[in-house]
């Protein structure tokens, strides 16, 4: 019954706008009235800063340097502030190069960043090998490819990537590389205990790659079954001090599997405006029966359905999870996951597709999540709990 | 140090895949006569980014400060859109301005009208706004006419779009919605499998406690023409009300009961209670059937403005298909009715099986299982 439907759909969702048109604009009565408050304040150090970048920029857009340092000043700020428009600003800095394929080593590197924030997996690893071809000892070029790799499931080349670092990077990061891709493919107990060990023997690490390696090590944890140690992990990771919305993203996960829907709502507040977290926060107000639910359900509403329109598919698992988990919709969330997990592929999507196939009564639909499973020898205790149950429903 | 300080940014990425509200602007523009009025709402913070509109720094924008851009915000984008009907260009013009909140914040609303000369047969639009500062922004436009409503979506990629209006485009939603029609019956096995129950007696006829061939084509075709006709004009009454909202029944009571018609019909083949009547059957339950294409064409979405165009269009495709599916059935039937395969295989033995997963399907819908694939 959907099948034919799919031609159409792109006009369904703009029709959907058609349909519910936004509340009537208004005149605003006094002058006062705060209408937005932007994310970034004007007289921040850091925002001055990028105004200057900018401003230099515009008197020669050729200036690969200025480019370079504004694009990675916006991607900061879109990774710390959870907002994309900065992504556009880095893109439009970096415009004389972004269709330039011999472009230098640089530009490749935060075009290929670009692209894996948009989701164009097979551009951004295009872009790294050609900065690997021109220069394999660019260690940011192999660490990035081996993270695109692992967000593919493809271990054996991010295991050859995490190899290249070797010598170009600081041997914690080297092994947190490695650690994280045996931990996703057999390894996990060996792995954790092998980074666990680098991290107390290097006192000398830098915030960021205690942040980093902690955050892998409470994931590794959480997936092997030890809630006490990955619980432990995210607070360290926390108290480093670094505003990350992944970290907050997958701890807020964690709390939820672990039924402490208060301490998401403590995690979260004031962070309403990165709608994965508000997703988290509006399952953590659901579970403890908040009435901010209801206000949150229709925001995060609203703004997937502004992704629709516009054609965006980059939140499809956490689409799929509000479907599932808050609006009870098992079916739809279905048809979600599995369109999510034709390009996504980490653990968590792979979960996301279980549990709506479960959901949906429709074990079948889990069958890729399954082969994976089967040949990555992934040990995640609760997607082998999923697995366990899809096996006994599946007829 | 600067390729260091973008690895450790790196770091951070491992797997964030972030979705949040990128920028976009909605443009919705209404087409009468020779003059286009249209509404741009655009984001607060994007017009910030691109002229400033915090003017004491405080990193909050009021009304006043924003009353007082006005002129500057229409300077700035009505140049970036460029509005044309067929070879004539439309000079744009600010009427007026507001305020609405979207999903993602505060949006300065401006209304404009735009003048082309002469009765507007197609619109051309080329927009630009942003693209230079932000390649990832989107440009949303609704464009509503007499004839209908047609969207877009404009990207640095696809920065300019014609949109022919009239005639045409009604033409042209016409023929998408009768496709979907004759796609819909032919996928549509339950729909497909009453209807062929109805008809595999069409040609026999049930005397003495057995079938028998029926002599002549003639009673075969109109016994055939008297059951489609009457699902077809069901079928057409329920699709109808229900399209327009007029009555609304829970999709998985019609669900259920258009797999106990499937199941009704069948048995009827195997243990005969109705025959000659059978064209009354056939309306009974089309009327059931009717709500399950409305579901469907719910399901499509029905453009506003061009409601009947879409509905009509689509009934028509689902007459068009079964249609068809009755002209290969009639000679065949008719060329094979005196045959034990026929009267057996095909009659009893088809009936039993389709009786069978019309069971299926009814348990199904009515306690919500998955129990079988199709």
């Amino acid at each position: 019954m959907v099948g034919p439907g799919w031609r159409l759909i792109p006009g369904l969702a703009l029709l959907a706008w058609a349909a519910a048109a936004p509340a009537a604009p208004y005149l605003p009565r006094d002058d006062a009235q705060v209408l937005e408050r932007l994310p970034v304040r004007a007289g921040d150090p850091a925002w001055r800063e990028v105004r200057r970048l900018r401003q230099e920029l515009s008197r020669n857009t050729q200036d690969l340097g200025v480019a370079l340092t504004l694009a990675e000043r916006y991607y900061g700020l879109a990774l710390a502030e959870g907002d994309p428009r900065y992504i556009g600003y880095a893109q439009s800095a970096l415009k004389p190069w972004w269709d330039a394929a011999d472009a230098p080593a640089g530009a490749l590197l935060l075009r290929a960043t670009l692209r894996q924030y948009l989701h164009d997996f097979d551009g951004a690893i295009a872009d790294l090998d050609r900065a690997l071809a021109k220069d394999s000892r660019n260690g940011a070029a192999w660490f990035q490819r081996a993270v695109i790799h692992i967000v593919q499931a493809r271990y054996p080349d991010a295991r050859r990537d995490c190899e290249g670092m070797r010598g170009l990077y600081a041997d914690l990061m080297v092994l947190g590389c490695a650690a994280t891709v045996e931990a996703l493919s057999g390894g996990a107990e060996a792995a954790y205990a092998g980074l666990r060990r680098a991290l107390d023997a290097a006192p000398a690490a830098t915030p960021t790659q205690r942040l980093w390696v902690l955050t892998r090590l409470a994931e590794i944890a959480d997936r092997l079954g030890l809630p006490a140690e990955a619980d432990r992990h995210f607070r360290q990771a926390l108290a480093v001090g670094i505003r990350d919305n992944y970290l907050l993203a997958v701890y807020a996960e964690f709390l939820l599997d672990q039924n402490r829907p208060a301490e998401v709502v403590a995690l979260l507040k004031g962070h309403e405006r990165s709608d994965v977290l508000l997703v988290r926060l509006a399952l953590a107000e659901k579970a403890m029966g908040l009435r901010q639910a209801a206000g949150h359900e229709a925001t995060i509403r609203a703004r997937f359905d502004a992704a629709r329109l516009r054609g965006d598919k980059l939140h499809l698992q956490d689409e799929a999870r509000f479907t599932l988990q808050f609006l009870k919709r098992p079916k739809e969330a279905l048809k979600l996951a599995q369109e999510n997990y034709l390009t996504q592929r980490e653990p968590g999507d792979a979960r996301m597709l279980m549990e709506a196939a479960l959901g949906a009564g429709d074990p079948r639909a889990a069958k890729p999540a399954l082969d994976w499973l089967a040949n990555a020898r992934h040990e995640d205790v609760y997607i082998r709990r999923l697995a366990e149950q899809l096996r006994k429903t599946a007829p | 140090m600067r390729r260091w300080g973008l690895a450790l940014l790196l770091l951070l990425l491992a797997g964030a895949a972030e979705a949040h509200k990128p920028s976009d602007s909605y443009l919705v523009l209404r087409v009468e006569g020779a003059r286009v009025e249209g509404q741009w709402d655009i984001a607060l913070r994007d017009l910030d980014f691109a002229i400033g509109l915090d003017a004491n720094d405080d990193g909050e924008i009021n009304w006043g400060e924003l009353r007082t851009r006005h002129g500057d915000i229409a300077a700035y984008a009505l140049p970036r859109l460029k509005i044309g009907a067929g070879r004539a260009h439309c000079p744009t013009q600010a009427t007026g301005h507001l305020v609405d909140d979207h999903s993602d914040g505060a949006y300065a609303v401006m209304r404009f009208a735009a003048d082309c000369g002469s009765a507007i047969e197609s619109v051309s639009v080329e927009y630009a706004l942003f693209f230079d500062l932000d390649p990832q922004h989107k440009g949303l436009l609704r464009l509503e006419h007499p004839g209908g409503t047609v969207t877009g979506i404009f990207s640095p990629e696809k920065a300019a779009q014609e949109f022919s209006l009239g005639e045409v485009s009604r033409l042209r939603q016409f023929f998408d919605y009768s496709a979907e029609g004759v796609w819909h019956i032919w996928i549509g096995f339950d729909h497909v499998l009453f209807l062929l129950s109805l008809l595999f007696p069409a040609v026999l006829a049930f005397r003495n406690r057995t079938w028998h061939p029926v002599e002549r084509f003639r009673p075969a075709f109109w016994d055939v023409f008297k059951i489609v006709t009457s699902f077809t004009v069901a079928h057409s009454i329920t699709l109808s009300l229900a399209a327009l909202g007029v009555i609304s029944i829970p999709s998985r009571i019609v669900e259920s009961a258009i797999a106990a018609s499937v199941l009704v019909a069948a048995l009827n083949n195997v243990v005969p209670v109705v025959m000659a009547g059978r064209w009354m059957v056939a309306f009974g339950f089309g009327l059931v059937h009717g709500f399950g294409f409305a579901s469907v064409l719910a399901d499509l979405g029905l453009p506003q403005g061009a409601l009947l165009v879409a509905l009509v269009g689509f009934n028509v495709g689902v007459e068009v298909g079964q249609l068809a599916i009755v002209s290969a059935f009639l000679p065949f039937a008719f060329g094979v009715r005196g045959t034990w395969l026929y009267r057996r295989m095909v009659l009893v033995g088809g009936s039993c099986a389709i009786a069978a997963l019309a069971f299926v399907w009814l348990l199904e819908r009515v306690f919500d299982l998955k129990l079988i694939a199709v």
